[in-house]
C-alpha cells in the first residue's frame, strides 16, 4: 500500500489493531513553514522535520527511538503527545484517532499520555515549590484536593525516590538527577499508560543516568507502562528498548525488535551509526572497522530526491537518486524487522571499504 | 572502585538527608537582600513618612487650627499683601499667595500625589501585564495588533493630547489619572511581551501543556511569577514618573483644578511669589523631590535585591554599591534606561536596558 501523495510505504501491521497495540502512528507528517520576512509574510518553503513515519507502540512494551540531531524524532514525539499539530497522518491511541484533537476533546488523553523532558533544568518551573510541581497534574485535573493531594504528592516523591520531606523546595535545590526524578513523578502522577522520555538521561551524569533508567524500568514493571525512549546513545536505547526505530531526516530508515535491528543491520545508515557507537571492550574496539559517513546531514527544507540518504550512503546506485525505497522486511529477517533500502546491508559486507572509496572518489 | 560502588554512593548523595537546609523562596531571599540595603531601607522608611503625612492631614489643618481651603487674608498676608514666612503668625511653613496655610496644603497635595501616583501604576501594570501576556502568549495576529497599539500609545505625544482632553472637557482628577496611566502601560507590556516570548518557549511550559493546562493557567500561573521581578521593579519605578507627571500636568493648569491643592499647581502659582517667598517654592518642591527620591531609590534597591549579581557585572564588589544605576537621567524623570533587570532563572540575564525607548514617562 502506498501513499499517493508521499509515495511513501505504510507499514501495514496486519496485527496492528490487536489488543497489546497501545499506540499506532500512521503515516504522521509534520511540516513547519518557513516564512518569509516582513510584516505580512508569504510560506517561502517547508521544514520537513518527520515526513512519513509509521511505527506502533505495545503495551507494556519500550520503543527506542534513534537517530541524529534533527531527524524528527523529538518533533515526531510532540505530535504524538499533541503538543504540536501533526500535518498530515493520524495517531492512534487504544485504537482511537487522537490526531489534532482540540485541548478539551485531548484532556482525557492527556492522563494517559504523559512526557519526561531532557532538559532537568528547563522542564521544572524555577519558581514553584517541588509539591506543586508534582502536584501539577491533580490541580489541572482536579482529582485529589487538599491533605489528599499532599499525601499522593509525597507518595510519589517517596516511589521515585525523593525524600517527601524535601515537599516545599525548590527545584533549584536538587541535583540534576533528583530534578529528573521530580520530572519522573510528576509524569507519573496520572497513572499513564504511555510516557514519552524525551531524551531523559542525555544530560546527566554517567552513574546518575544508570539510576534513572533503573527507575524507569521499576516503573515499568510496577505499573505496566509503555515507553516512547527517545535518545542518541545507542547503547541506553539497547538497555532499555523492546524494539528500535532508526530515523533518518524525517523518515523511518529502518525498525524491527532490538537485538535484530543492533546484531544486523540492513539499512547502510543504521550500520553506520552502529559502527560510530564507542565499544566499552578494547579488543573488540580495535577490530572494528567504523563506517564514516561523508557531507553532512541535508537540509530538511530541501530533501534529496529517492532515498534521503543517498548522497552519503557507501551503497548508493543510480536508482537510490530516484525511486523511494519501500520500508519492507528483506530477504531472510523476520518480518518484523523492515528496512527502507534498495540494497540492503548483508551480514559481513564490509561497508567501511565501500566508504572509503566513495572519498577517494 | 566498581561500578555499583560508584552508583551506591551516589544514591547516598542524591538521598541525603537536608536537615540544615532550609527552603527559601525567591522573595524571601529578596526581602532578606533588600533589608541589608541602607538606602533602600531609608527609601522605605521616607515613602512610610509620607503616607502618614498624606493620611494625616486632616489632622494637621486640625493641630494648625486651618482648614485647607480657607483663606487668611489678614494674619495671611504681611503689609504688601505678599504671603508671610514660616513660624510667622503661626503657620509652620508660611502661607500662599491668598493667605493659605502652606503645610496644610502640601500635606493635602501628597494626598493628590501618592493617590495619582500608586492608582495609575496600579491600572497601568494591570492593564500592561495582562496584555503583554497575551500579545507574548498568542503571537501572531494578536500580537501584531496588539504591538501596533503598544507602538501608537509610546508614540502619542502626551502633553498635546493632555491639552488636547483638558480643553475639551475641564480638567479633573479622572482625566489626570485617564491620561497618566494610557501613557504608561504600554512601556510595561512591552517588556512583559518580550519576557513572555522567551519564556513562553521553555520546557517547563510545555511540560504543562503536555499536563492539559490551558492558557490562562499557563500565563498567570507558570509565566506571571518568572515575571514578577522585572515588573515589581518596573511598576516601583513608574510610581515617581506618575508623581512627577501629575504635576507637570497641574503646572501646566491641565492637571488638578483649584482651589484643590496639588504639589503642582502649588508650584505653578509660586513661580511669580520665589522672588519675595521662598519658602513657597521651596517646600513643595522639597516634597516633590524627597517623594520621588525614594521611590527611585527603592526601585533601584529592589532592582539590585531581586538579581544580586548585578553589582558584580559591573564593578567589582562593594565599594560602588550604590553609585551604579542610581544616577538620574538628563530630565529628571525616571531613568528606566539605566534599569537592569534580570530574570529568576538564576543563571539567564535579561537586560530590559537594551530594550528600545522603555519609557514613554520621560518627562
Amino acid at each position: 500500500m502506498t501513499d499517493s501523495l508521499t509515495g511513501q510505504a505504510i507499514n501495514d501491521v496486519p496485527a496492528d489493531m490487536s489488543d497489546d497495540t497501545l499506540v499506532r502512528v500512521d503515516n504522521l507528517v509534520k511540516y513547519f513553514p518557513v516564512r518569509g520576512t516582513g510584516m505580512i509574510s508569504r510560506t517561502v518553503a517547508h521544514v520537513q522535520a518527520v515526513d512519513g513515519v509509521s511505527l506502533t507502540i505495545k503495551r507494556g512494551k519500550t520503543l527506542g527511538l534513534v537517530g541524529e540531531t534533527g531527524c524528527g524524532k523529538s518533533t515526531l514525539a510532540r505530535c504524538i503527545a499533541g503538543l504540536i499539530p501533526a500535518t498530515k497522518g493520524k495517531v492512534y491511541f487504544e485504537g482511537n484517532d487522537i490526531t489534532n484533537l482540540s485541548r478539551n476533546a485531548m484532556r482525557p488523553y492527556r492522563r494517559e499520555i504523559q512526557m519526561i523532558f531532557q532538559d532537568p533544568y528547563g522542564a521544572l518551573n524555577p519558581r514553584r515549590r517541588v509539591g506543586s510541581i508534582i502536584g501539577e497534574p491533580f490541580a489541572i485535573h482536579k482529582t485529589e484536593t487538599g491533605q489528599e493531594r499532599k499525601r499522593a504528592v509525597q507518595g510519589l516523591m517517596e516511589r521515585v525516590g525523593l525524600n517527601p520531606e524535601h515537599y516545599n523546595r525548590f527545584p533549584a535545590e536538587f541535583s540534576g538527577g533528583q530534578r529528573q526524578r521530580i520530572g519522573v513523578a510528576r509524569a507519573l502522577a496520572l497513572r499513564p499508560k504511555l510516557i514519552i522520555c524525551d531524551e531523559p538521561v542525555s544530560a546527566l551524569d554517567v552513574s546518575i543516568q544508570a539510576q534513572v533508567l533503573n527507575l524507569l524500568a521499576d516503573l515499568q514493571d510496577d505499573f505496566g507502562l509503555s515507553y516512547l525512549f527517545i535518545a542518541h546513545d545507542l547503547e541506553v536505547v539497547r538497555h532499555v528498548s523492546d524494539s528500535v526505530t532508526v530515523m533518518y531526516l524525517g523518515r523511518v530508515a529502518e525498525s524491527g525488535p532490538g537485538d535484530q535491528v543492533y546484531e544486523h543491520p540492513r539499512h547502510p545508515y543504521s550500520a553506520a551509526l552502529l559502527s560510530a557507537a564507542p565499544a566499552a571492550d578494547p579488543d573488540s574496539a580495535a577490530a572494528r572497522q567504523r563506517i564514516i559517513l561523508t557531507g553532512d546531514v541535508p537540509s530538511p527544507i530541501n530533501p534529496p530526491t529517492g532515498c534521503r540518504f543517498h548522497p552519503r550512503c557507501p551503497k548508493a546506485q543510480d536508482l537510490c537518486a530516484t525511486s523511494e525505497p519501500a520500508l519492507e522486511a528483506k530477504a531472510g529477517d523476520p518480518t518484523t524487522h523492515l528496512a527502507a533500502c534498495h540494497f540492503p546491508v548483508e551480514t559481513g559486507e564490509n561497508l567501511a571499504r565501500a566508504g572509503r572509496r566513495e572519498q577517494q572518489l | 572502585m566498581s561500578v555499583t560502588e560508584v552508583q551506591f554512593q551516589a544514591a547516598r548523595v542524591e538521598d541525603a538527608p537536608a536537615i540544615a537546609i532550609q527552603g527559601r523562596s525567591q522573595w524571601q531571599l529578596t526581602w532578606r537582600r533588600l533589608r541589608s540595603d541602607k538606602v533602600a531601607v531609608g527609601s522605605i522608611v521616607v515613602i512610610f513618612l509620607v503616607i502618614i503625612f498624606a493620611l494625616a492631614a486632616p489632622l494637621i489643618a486640625h493641630l494648625t487650627g486651618h482648614p485647607v481651603n480657607t483663606a487668611y487674608t489678614g494674619i495671611g498676608e504681611n503689609a504688601s499683601g505678599n504671603p508671610v514666612g514660616p513660624g510667622v503668625h503661626g503657620f509652620p511653613l508660611g502661607t500662599d499667595q491668598i493667605g493659605r496655610d502652606l503645610l496644610v496644603r502640601i500635606a493635602y497635595g501628597a494626598r493628590i500625589s501618592l493617590f495619582v501616583g500608586l492608582l495609575t501604576t496600579a491600572l497601568a501594570t494591570i492593564a500592561g501585564v495582562s496584555l503583554g501576556l497575551v500579545a507574548g502568549y498568542f503571537g501572531g495576529v494578536v500580537d501584531a495588533i496588539l504591538a501596533r497599539f503598544f507602538d501608537a500609545a509610546l508614540a502619542f505625544p502626551f502633553i498635546i493630547l493632555a491639552l488636547a482632553l483638558a480643553s475639551v472637557f475641564s480638567p479633573s482628577l479622572a482625566i489626570v489619572i485617564g491620561v497618566i496611566t494610557f501613557f504608561s502601560w504600554a512601556g510595561i507590556s512591552r517588556i512583559v511581551r518580550g519576557q513572555t516570548l522567551s519564556l513562553k518557549e521553555k520546557e517547563y511550559i510545555e511540560a504543562a501543556k503536555s499536563l492539559g493546562a490551558g492558557p490562562m493557567r499557563i500565563m498567570f500561573i507558570d509565566i506571571l511569577p518568572n515575571l514578577l521581578g522585572p515588573v515589581l521593579v518596573l511598576s516601583t519605578l513608574y510610581i515617581p514618573a506618575a508623581v512627577t507627571f501629575e504635576a507637570t500636568l497641574s503646572f501646566l493648569g491641565i492637571g488638578i483644578p483649584e482651589p484643590a491643592p496639588s504639589w503642582g499647581n502649588i508650584l505653578s502659582e509660586a513661580q511669580q511669589f520665589y522672588h519675595v517667598a521662598w519658602w513657597y517654592v521651596v517646600f513643595p518642591a522639597a516634597a516633590l523631590l524627597i517623594t520621588t527620591l525614594a521611590f527611585n531609590l527603592l526601585g533601584d534597591g529592589i532592582r539590585d535585591a531581586i538579581d544580586p549579581r548585578t553589582e558584580r557585572i559591573f564593578a567589582g564588589g562593594k565599594a560602588s554599591r550604590g553609585k551604579r544605576g542610581r544616577r538620574r537621567n538628563k530630565d529628571g524623570g525616571l531613568s528606566l534606561d539605566q534599569a537592569i533587570v534580570v530574570g529568576q532563572q538564576g543563571d539567564q540575564t535579561l537586560d530590559i536596558s537594551r530594550q528600545p525607548d522603555v519609557g514613554g514617562l520621560d518627562i
